[in-house]
């Protein structure tokens, strides 16, 4: 019986590769789906691409495939990966580039089409209005502020593209999942409205995404994460996939980590709203009777994907500039350490006060006792601590306001409480930005899509 | 008695736009219907009074003994707008395993931990 195995890339722009390596060379596996672009990546590609008209893609799908191309090649495996970012053209040359420099020959596609920011105004005039999806609130008060607006397609295009014979498939902004279902649909020969295969193929991508999130990283837990074997060489996440959805997920043998139960139902809910409505431009997934069935040996057996009709509309996400950061910070030892910090807080504030400085919110947080826990940190030991640091963020429309408040601290450093630490220069101002997710009409955007396959 | 669900629980949180999100697991059936009976969104929403603005969701699934968690309201408005050190919102989840329920003394996990 025919089976498909993929395997998990990158979980998020700047994550490592070298684990693919033993996915490829020991896990048998026929794909890789590796995930550059998290909600806010764009934003950072856009200002690449603003200094420089050829970049705007994930930088980092270059050297991951001048890497894994050789091992992958011989063993034919293929990659599909959204490192195209904002420029999936860009990201083709760039890999052409390489891959003629080094004499090797690949069939490589791209998808792109998801970009809107240049199609707001034809959008809204075809009867779109793009308001906040959340709030219902108009897209005019940040229209001249938006920095990206992509919609996330579907994995049509990314099996279309496979079927074109593609070795590499580069998109722009897709469904995560979508670098997962596109290959297994292919494959199999899924029909687009098999709604329970698609739910199949969403689980998966999904439980994929996030690459050692799917194998044992970040198990959060206590106690039992100390348990998770060998972190330093963790393997990311595998699924050997049935024609009927059906999957077996695991990883590479001796890697480290670990596929059980716990850790992947812990990233089945990951960074999911409604578990029995999870909405992706492919399928609406039903969690609710999925079965995983733990084999022991980092095998989970997974079975009961159901679906229901894929959405009339795909979720578009802007990224608009709203405003600046200042940040500073101090760090003081014992005695008194967590009074220390409170005390500058309260110099810092008197300062900022006297300079009659817009600042629309101040933020005040204790590295050490409360800065990762909030309201909910433990004060029994606040001031017996051994160390603390003061960090104080700002938000502010001026960003000149924002790069001076970082440069009110080092002055502390001999006009302050005693016993100092961590005077190791000013953090500049940086750049916030609001996200604004909205609906689109699918055929609006999917009209738009292209398809380019170029030979090296 | 009262018991932190970190003795007989896990969870992993993540971010959405302004939504913080949790999974909350029981390592077995029994504590999973405890959990199901103690943790509720009226309890939720005093645990993360300190920050969430927004109503608090919660859905139980039978199928992988959790609790799916949402925060609506929960990250400054997002994370690349949050002036906070856990912008992401990766450690709601920790947060969260502070909170303490009523729970019977010899579920499962708790011979375990002692």
């Amino acid at each position: 019986m025919k089976r498909v195995r993929v395997g998990a890339g990158l979980g998020f722009y700047g994550d490592s590769w070298r684990p693919v390596r033993a996915s490829i060379e020991r896990g048998g596996v026929q794909y890789i789906a590796s995930d550059h672009l998290s909600e806010l990546t764009l934003a950072i590609l856009q200002k690449d691409r603003q200094k420089d008209p050829t970049a705007g893609y994930a930088r980092d799908g270059v050297p991951m495939l001048a890497e894994l191309w050789p091992l992958a090649a011989k063993r034919g495996v293929k990659f599909v990966l959204n490192a195209g970012g904002l420029n999936p053209q860009g990201a083709r040359h760039a890999i052409a580039k390489t891959f003629r420099d080094k004499g090797w020959k690949a069939r490589i596609a791209t998808v792109s089409g998801d970009s809107v920011l240049g199609r707001i105004d034809e959008l809204r005039a075809a009867g779109e209005p793009l308001a906040h999806m959340d709030t219902g609130a108009d897209l005019s008060g940040v229209r001249d502020r938006m920095l990206f607006a992509n919609a996330y397609l579907g994995a049509q295009p990314i099996a279309d593209a496979l079927s074109q014979g593609a070795d590499i498939v580069l998109t722009g902004r897709v469904a995560d999942a979508a670098l997962t279902l596109g290959p297994l649909a292919h494959e199999f020969g899924w029909r687009w409205d098999d709604w329970d295969r698609m739910a199949a193929g969403l689980t998966l991508g999904h439980l994929l995404e996030c690459s050692g999130q799917g194998s044992g990283g970040n198990f959060g837990s206590a106690g039992e994460w100390a348990k998770v074997p060998d972190y330093a060489h963790l393997g990311y996440p595998i699924a050997e996939v049935s024609e009927d959805g059906s999957a077996l997920f695991t990883k590479p043998p001796g890697t480290g980590g670990r596929v059980s139960f716990d850790t992947i139902r812990q990233q089945l809910l990951y960074e999911v709203h409604n578990p029995h409505a999870y909405y992706s431009p492919d399928v609406v997934l039903d969690m609710g009777r999925l079965k995983f069935e733990d084999r022991g040996n980092d095998c989970v057996h997974i079975v009961g994907a159901s679906g229901a009709a894929r959405p009339k509309t795909l979720k578009i996400v802007a990224g608009y500039q709203d405003g600046w950061m200042g940040t500073g910070m101090i760090g003081f030892a014992w005695p008194e350490a967590y009074a220390k910090c409170e005390k500058s807080a309260e110099i810092i504030q008197t300062l900022v006060k006297e300079r009659g400085w817009a600042v629309e919110d101040t933020n005040v947080e204790y590295v050490g006792y409360n800065s990762l826990l909030g309201a909910n940190a433990d004060p029994t030991y606040r001031d017996q601590l051994n160390e603390c640091f003061l960090r104080m963020t700002i938000r502010t429309g001026d960003k000149r306001i924002a790069d001076a408040f970082g440069r009110l601290f080092p002055w502390l450093g001999l006009s302050g409480p005693p016993y100092v630490g961590s005077l190791k220069g000013v953090q500049p101002a940086k750049e916030l930005l609001g996200i604004w997710p909205a609906l689109v009409r699918r055929e609006l955007v999917e009209k738009n899509i292209k398809i380019e396959i170029e030979n090296i | 008695m009262r018991v932190p669900l970190w003795k007989i629980a896990h969870a992993r949180s993540g971010d959405k736009a302004d939504r913080a999100d949790i999974g909350l697991f029981a390592f077995d059936a029994e504590t999973y219907a405890v959990l199901k009976r103690e943790v509720t969104r009226e309890r939720l929403a005093a645990h993360f009074a300190g920050f969430n603005t927004g109503p608090v969701e919660l859905w139980p699934l039978d199928n992988i003994l959790a609790l799916k968690i949402v925060l609506n309201g929960a990250l400054q408005g997002g994370a690349a707008r949050s002036l906070r050190m856990d912008n992401l919102g990766k450690n709601v989840a920790a947060q969260l395993l502070r909170m303490e329920i009523e729970a019977p003394q010899d579920l499962p996990r708790m011979k375990l931990m002692k």
